[in-house]
C-alpha cells in the first residue's frame, strides 16, 4: 500500500457558490419547496434549502463531487411520489408477499420513504421508531436538499445498554409506475453501550425514479452499530447521504453494496467526536453498461486515539465510470489517531473508468494514517494459474471477481449479512457471465 | 543401447523442434525431447538456459511465441489448446512460484480444480464428503495440515508449503505428464524429502515425469530414468542418472559452451 501524508489548510468555505442561472432541474426544485412551504413551514427546512439554494446544484468545480458533475447530469428534478394510497400499500403488500427476504430479523417497510407500520414487523424489545429527525447541518448541497425536501422522517432509538441479536431490516421500497423523486431520512440513535445491527435495502425502482436518502447515525458512549446499504435497483438516480458520529469507545462498522443504478452516489460523514473511537467503513461497487457509481467519503477524527478503516472495491466493466474519493482529517486534537485508507478497482473493459482520489488532511503530530489506491485488470498470472488446473478461462476469472468483492464483504463480520452479501455479487456475476 | 529399449516404449510427451520467444528475445531454439511412459525424465541447466520458459510453454502460459515446433501428450497436439484445455489432457505444471491469490479458499480451489476436470468427461461433481476424504488421504501423506487448507490459495504459505500444496494437487488431479519445475527451490532437506515421496508416491508405467533442476540434490531423492542436460535453449546432452553426477562435480561450464 502506498503511503503518502499531505498537510493542508483548511479551506474556509468548502460549499463554492458557482450559480449564476439556475439550471432546470434547480428551478423545479425551488418551485416544489416552495410548494411544500405553502402547505406546511417550516424554519429548519427553510434553513436547509437555503444551504442548497446557495450552492446550487453541485459541478465538477464543488471539491467532493468533482468527478459526479450532478448539476449537467439532472436534465430536471422528477415530481414528488405522493404518499401512499390504500392501494399503493396494498400493492406493496402483495409485492413482500412474494418477495424474498435479504436478512433474518425484523423488517421496517418504507413506501416512497414513509414509514407503513401495517407493513412492518414489530421491533424488538429495546427499540423504538418515532416520527421527525432532529435537524443535522452536514456541509454538503444534495444533505441539505434531503433535509429540505424530505417528508416526516423517523427517529429510530436504540435504548441504553440493548443488545439486539438480530438484524433490524429498512426496506425502502420504490415505486414503478411513474417519474418521480423519493426523499427519505432516517435517524437511528444508539444510546450509551446499545448494539444493534440495521441493513437498508433499497429495492423496486426504475430508471425514471429519482431517490434521495438520508441515514443519520449516532453513536453515544460504548455503543456498536453495524449498519449494511444494499442498493439493487434500477434507479436513474440514488443519492444516498450518510451522517455519523461516534462518542467515546464507540463502534461503527458500515458498508455498502453498489450493484445497480444509472447514478448512484453514497456520501458518507464520519465525525469521530470521542476518544478512542472506531469507525470500519467498507464497500463494494459492481457497475456495468454506461453505469456510473460515486462513493465519497470523509472522516474526520475530533478527538484522540480514534481508529479509522476505509477499504473500498469497485468492479468496472463496459463503459462504466468508478468513483472513489475518501479524506480522512485529523484535527488537532486527535493526537494517536489511527487511520488507514485504501481503495482498489478492477477494470474489465478497455472503456472502464475509475476515479479513485484518496486523501490525508493532517493537523496532529502523533499520528499513523496510511492510504493507497489502485486501479487493474484481473492478474494474468492469477487466471494462467487456476486455468493451469483445468478451470476454464471464464470460471477462473469468475473466481478471481468473487473473491476480490468477497474481501470487502467480509468486512461486515456478520456470518448472516456475509452470507447474503455474497449471494448478491454471486448473482451480479452470473448475469455478467450470460450477458457474454 | 538404451536407445532402442526407450524406442520400443510408448511415448507419453514428444517435443519436436521448438523454437519460442518472449518480447522478440528466442528462449528456446530448436528443442527436441521425448519422454516415455513411466519415465522420471531430468532436465539441468544453467540459470537462463530455458527452463522454466519450457515448463511455461508446455502449460500454455500466454505472452509466450511459439515460432515453430510441435508438442504432442500422447499423440495429441497440445500447443493449439488453451491451458484449461492442456490440464484436461492430463498436463500438469508444479509451479517453482505457486501464486499467492487472495480471497480464494484452499479447498475452494481445489473442489473447482476437481470438478472442471470430471465435468467434460460427463462425470457429476464430486460430493462434498467424497471431496474432503480424497482431500485429507492426500494431504496426510504430504503432511499438510487441514489448518493450511482453510486459508486463502497460497495466502501466507511457507515456501515448502507452497510446493506441498502444488504436490498435493498433483496427487489429487492424477495427470500423465507432470512437470515440475524446481520445486526442490526454497526446501529444507526434509521438506524436500516429504515432496520426493509425494511424487514418488505417484510413480507408475502410466504416468511420466519431467524434473525440471537446478542441481543434483532433489535426484536423489527423485531418481530419474533418463537426464538431459539444456543449454541456451535447446538440449544439449542426454544420459543416465551419472550425468547429473558428472554435472555436479563439473558445472555446467562444458555444456554452455558446447551450446555456443
Amino acid at each position: 500500500m502506498a503511503i503518502a501524508i499531505t498537510l493542508r489548510r483548511l479551506r474556509n468555505s468548502p460549499m463554492t457558490a458557482h450559480v449564476v442561472n439556475r439550471s432546470v432541474a434547480e428551478t423545479t426544485l425551488a418551485r416544489q419547496f416552495a410548494e411544500q412551504e405553502r402547505r406546511e413551514r417550516s424554519p429548519a427546512r427553510a434553513a436547509a434549502f437555503a444551504r442548497f439554494a446557495a450552492a446550487g446544484l453541485p459541478t465538477r468545480r464543488v471539491e467532493t463531487w468533482h468527478y459526479t458533475d450532478l448539476r449537467a447530469w439532472m436534465a430536471d428534478a422528477a415530481p414528488f411520489l405522493p404518499a401512499p394510497t390504500r392501494a399503493d400499500v396494498e400493492v406493496a403488500r402483495s409485492r413482500l408477499a412474494r418477495r424474498e427476504r435479504f436478512a433474518a430479523g425484523p423488517q421496517l417497510v418504507l413506501l416512497g420513504g414513509r414509514f407503513i407500520a401495517e407493513l412492518s414487523d414489530p421491533l424488538p424489545i429495546g427499540v423504538s421508531i418515532a416520527e421527525g429527525v432532529a435537524a443535522h447541518a452536514a456541509d454538503d448541497p444534495l444533505a441539505a436538499l434531503n433535509e429540505a425536501l424530505s417528508p416526516c422522517g423517523y427517529t429510530i432509538s436504540v435504548m441504553r445498554e440493548a443488545n439486539i441479536a438480530e438484524p433490524i431490516t429498512l426496506l425502502h421500497l420504490g415505486d414503478d409506475a411513474s417519474s418521480c423523486s423519493i426523499y427519505s431520512r432516517t435517524a437511528i440513535d444508539f444510546d450509551v453501550e446499545a448494539r444493534a445491527s440495521f441493513v437498508e435495502i433499497f429495492e423496486g425502482a426504475h430508471a425514471g425514479v429519482q431517490r434521495h436518502s438520508a441515514t443519520i447515525l449516532t453513536l453515544a458512549e460504548g455503543a456498536g452499530a453495524k449498519h449494511v446499504a444494499v442498493v439493487g435497483d434500477e434507479p436513474g438516480l440514488h443519492i444516498e447521504t450518510q451522517i455519523c458520529e461516534l462518542a467515546n469507545g464507540a463502534e461503527l462498522t458500515a458498508f455498502g453494496l453498489i450493484s445497480g443504478g444509472d447514478l448512484t452516489r453514497r456520501q458518507i460523514f464520519v465525525r469521530m467526536l470521542g476518544e478512542e473511537a472506531k469507525a470500519s467503513l467498507s464497500g463494494l461497487a459492481l457497475i456495468d453498461g454506461a453505469r456510473r457509481a460515486d462513493t465519497t467519503l470523509q472522516v474526520v477524527h475530533a478527538a484522540p486515539a480514534g481508529t479509522s478503516r476505509e477499504f473500498y472495491r469497485t468492479i468496472v466493466d463496459d463503459d462504466a465510470i468508478g468513483v472513489f474519493q475518501g479524506k480522512i482529517i485529523v484535527e488537532k486534537a486527535a493526537q494517536k489517531t489511527d487511520g488507514a485508507m485504501k481503495s482498489q478497482a478492477i477494470l474489465l473493459s478497455p472503456r472502464a473508468q475509475m476515479n479513485a482520489k484518496p486523501e490525508l488532511e493532517i493537523f496532529a503530530d502523533d499520528v499513523v494514517c496510511g492510504h493507497g489506491a489502485t486501479v487493474a485488470s484481473l492478474d494474468p498470472e492469477h487466471v494462467f494459474y487456476l486455468q493451469s488446473r483445468g478451470i476454464p478461462d471464464d470460471d477462473a476469472r469468475g473466481m478471481l471477481l468473487e473473491a476480490f468483492g468477497g474481501e470487502a464483504i467480509d468486512r461486515v463480520e456478520d456470518k448472516l449479512l456475509v452470507d447474503a452479501l455474497r449471494a448478491r455479487l454471486t448473482a451480479w456475476l452470473g448475469t455478467r457471465k450470460a450477458k457474454t | 543401447m538404451m536407445a532402442r529399449t526407450r524406442a520400443e516404449k510408448r511415448r507419453m510427451l514428444e517435443i519436436k523442434n521448438l523454437s519460442v520467444s518472449i518480447e522478440d528475445k528466442l528462449i528456446l531454439d530448436n528443442l527436441s525431447l521425448s519422454v516415455n511412459a513411466g519415465e522420471v525424465a531430468a532436465i539441468m541447466g544453467p540459470n537462463g538456459s530455458g527452463k522454466s520458459t519450457l515448463a511455461y510453454v508446455l502449460a500454455g502460459k500466454p505472452a509466450y511465441k511459439v515460432i515453430s515446433g510441435e508438442v504432442l501428450l500422447d499423440g495429441e497436439s497440445l500447443l493449439e489448446l488453451e491451458p484449461n484445455k492442456r490440464a484436461l489432457e492430463g498436463l500438469f505444471l508444479a509451479f517453482q512460484y505457486p501464486v499467492e491469490i487472495p480471497g480464494v479458499a484452499a479447498m475452494t480451489f481445489l473442489k473447482a480444480a476437481l470438478n472442471a476436470q470430471r465435468r467434460p468427461r460427463g462425470e457429476s461433481d464430486l460430493t462434498t464428503p467424497d471431496f474432503m476424504r480424497r482431500v485429507r488421504e492426500a494431504a496426510q501423506a504430504l503432511k499438510i495440515d487441514q489448518e493450511m487448507l482453510r486459508r486463502p490459495l497460497n495466502v501466507g504459505f511457507s515456501g515448502g508449503e507452497k510446493k506441498r500444496f502444488e504436490v498435493l494437487q498433483m496427487a489429487l488431479l492424477e495427470p500423465r505428464v507432470s512437470v515440475l519445475d524446481e520445486t526442490d527451490s526454497g526446501l529444507d532437506i526434509d521438506a524436500l524429502r516429504v515432496v520426493a515421496e509425494g511424487v514418488n508416491a505417484l510413480r507408475s508405467p502410466k504416468r511420466s515425469f519431467v524434473v525440471i533442476t537446478h542441481y543434483q540434490r532433489l535426484l536423489d531423492h527423485i531418481k530419474p530414468d533418463v537426464v538431459h542436460v539444456m543449454a541456451r535453449g535447446r538440449i544439449v546432452a542426454s544420459g543416465g542418472p551419472e550425468l547429473a553426477l558428472e554435472l555436479e562435480r563439473n558445472g555446467y561450464r562444458d555444456y554452455a559452451e558446447e551450446a555456443a
